[in-house]
């Protein structure tokens, strides 16, 4: 992966809005020849949930999988402009991926968790950073599996093997092994979409829940979904940023054709 | 092939429901007036009795709305569209309950010669009537420069009402063997200006539904 040079940053408020916790200012992304990001500028707000909607192909993934460098493991990227995250470029060579990836987690569409015990699933993060005490890492499995909503599914289970878990259950499984390094933000990329109905508004009700503590990205190609549990939608086709604003302007009085086009699902 | 025509036919069909309820309700309107310039007993009747058909389109308006709803999940346009198809339903069903109401005055009425020939409240009700038409009008072909302009019409019917509710009271005071004849059509000079007034909600639901602006069109 290259990292070309920088611009200064471009900082907007709003008063919908909490401070940013990720500022992303003249972000473009290659993928080899193709463009596949352009001229990206939007802030993610502390402690409030921004959806990522948009057609296939259009860059959400992308975009999110930038917030954490994910996307530097696809091969022949390149990418140009600034991710700040709390005040700090991300995209600078000398920043640590592996400290960012702690505190910038992800939860994957499939449900991906170790083929191993619940307990282990959870733990392995905290025991990765060296922590080897039995009863603090009990303490913090308890936590994050509280914090998850999934404890008391699985409290007299912990040592049996999360495959066993159904797709929802699984999911808050890797949401807990997200939460157990004590992240500060977590991105979602279309985490309900394999999950039944009722999974899926688990998985929300426990979103709208971890705001309070977290600041959250999600992907999502469900518009009911992003218009439920965001504060903040932004809109991408074809690898650019088209509008982005407060979901109830969003949702209900868009100020680009191509946003009510797409959400009123006469995109085609 | 569109992407959502069957929406596009769904919410084509609320709309004709609508524009046939304001089409009855302009009916209502102008039979009342009529059963009043005529003293006809039994067309206020009439009007009395089709009131039902207003309020079964009302009915029929609102189960379609809250399907669409509940069915499409709709957003931006498409939901302001149907929200604003129930506030109109409301505003018509009101304006047929108004005309109702000038029927009613009117039996009161309809047995006595009255003190002078019926020419103020015919041409108030003549501007309502073209009000509610002009508004039909411009919902039918999302004319917003017409609702506004339709809605600019309130003004002057506000005025109208004062002035022949300031002479139905000087006559009262001279005449009070008259206070019943005077009483009913005091009250339906207010029937008129408050079908006017629905007709400017009517304009201000349409400016949402195109614009998404919230304006009170009723200053």
């Amino acid at each position: 992966m290259k990292l070309a040079s920088v611009n200064q940053p471009q900082t907007e408020t709003n008063g919908n809005f909490n401070k940013p916790v990720i500022e992303v200012s003249g972000l473009n992304l290659w993928y080899g020849e193709d463009q596949a990001l352009k001229d990206i500028h939007l802030n993610i707000p502390e402690n409030q949930v921004t959806a990522i909607i948009g057609p296939s192909g259009c860059g959400k993934s992308t975009f999110i999988k930038t917030l954490n460098r994910m996307v530097e493991l696809i091969p022949n990227v390149t990418i140009t402009g600034n991710i700040m995250y709390r005040g700090q470029n991300i995209l600078e060579p000398k920043y640590r991926v592996e400290e960012l990836r702690t505190k910038v987690g992800m939860v994957f569409q499939k449900p991906n968790p170790f083929p191993k015990s619940i307990y282990e699933n959870v733990a392995y993060g905290p025991k990765i950073h060296g922590i080897k005490q039995k009863k603090i890492l009990d303490e913090i499995v308890e936590k994050s599996l509280r914090d998850a909503a999934i404890w008391d599914e699985v409290k007299d289970r912990l040592h049996e093997n999360a495959y066993g878990l159904s797709g929802g259950q699984q999911q808050r499984i890797c949401i807990a092994r997200c939460l157990a390094i004590e992240p500060d933000v977590i991105l979602m990329d279309e985490p309900t979409s394999a999950l039944d109905p009722i999974s899926t508004l688990k998985i929300e009700e426990l979103v709208t829940k971890l705001k309070q503590k977290y600041s959250i990205a999600i992907v999502t190609h469900n518009m009911q979904q992003a218009a439920r549990i965001s504060d903040q939608t932004a809109f991408f086709l074809n690898g650019e940023l088209v509008e982005a604003g407060p979901t109830n302007e969003i949702f209900s009085n868009p100020k680009n054709k191509q946003t009510e086009d797409y959400i009123t699902g006469r995109f085609g | 092939m569109g992407v959502r025509e069957k929406f596009d036919r769904e919410l084509e069909q609320l709309k004709t429901l609508v524009i046939n309820m304001a089409t009855k309700a302009e009916q209502a309107l102008a039979s009342a007036i009529q059963s009043l310039v005529e003293q006809n007993e039994n067309l206020a009747l009439q009007v009395i009795d089709n009131d039902h058909d207003i309020n079964r389109l009302d009915e029929k308006i609102n189960e379609t709305a809250i399907w669409l709803i509940a069915k499409q999940q709709p957003v931006a346009t498409d939901l302001r569209k149907i929200i604003s198809s129930l506030k109109i339903a409301n505003d018509l069903e009101r304006i047929g309950d108004q005309a109702v109401n000038i029927a009613v005055a009117t039996v009161k009425i309809a047995n006595q010669p009255l003190y002078k020939p019926l020419e103020d409240i015919p041409k108030m009700s003549e501007r309502v009537q073209n009000m509610l038409n002009g508004g039909i009008t411009a919902y039918k072909t999302d004319d917003l420069k017409l609702a506004k302009q339709v809605a600019d019409e309130d003004n002057a019917i506000d005025e109208m009402y004062h002035t022949l509710i300031q002479e139905l009271l000087q006559k009262l005071t001279e005449s009070p063997e008259l206070t019943n004849q005077i009483t009913q059509l005091a009250f339906i000079c207010l029937y008129l200006e408050r079908i006017a007034d629905h007709v400017t909600n009517i304009c201000e639901h349409m400016i949402f539904a195109i614009e998404g602006k919230r304006v009170d069109l009723n200053r």
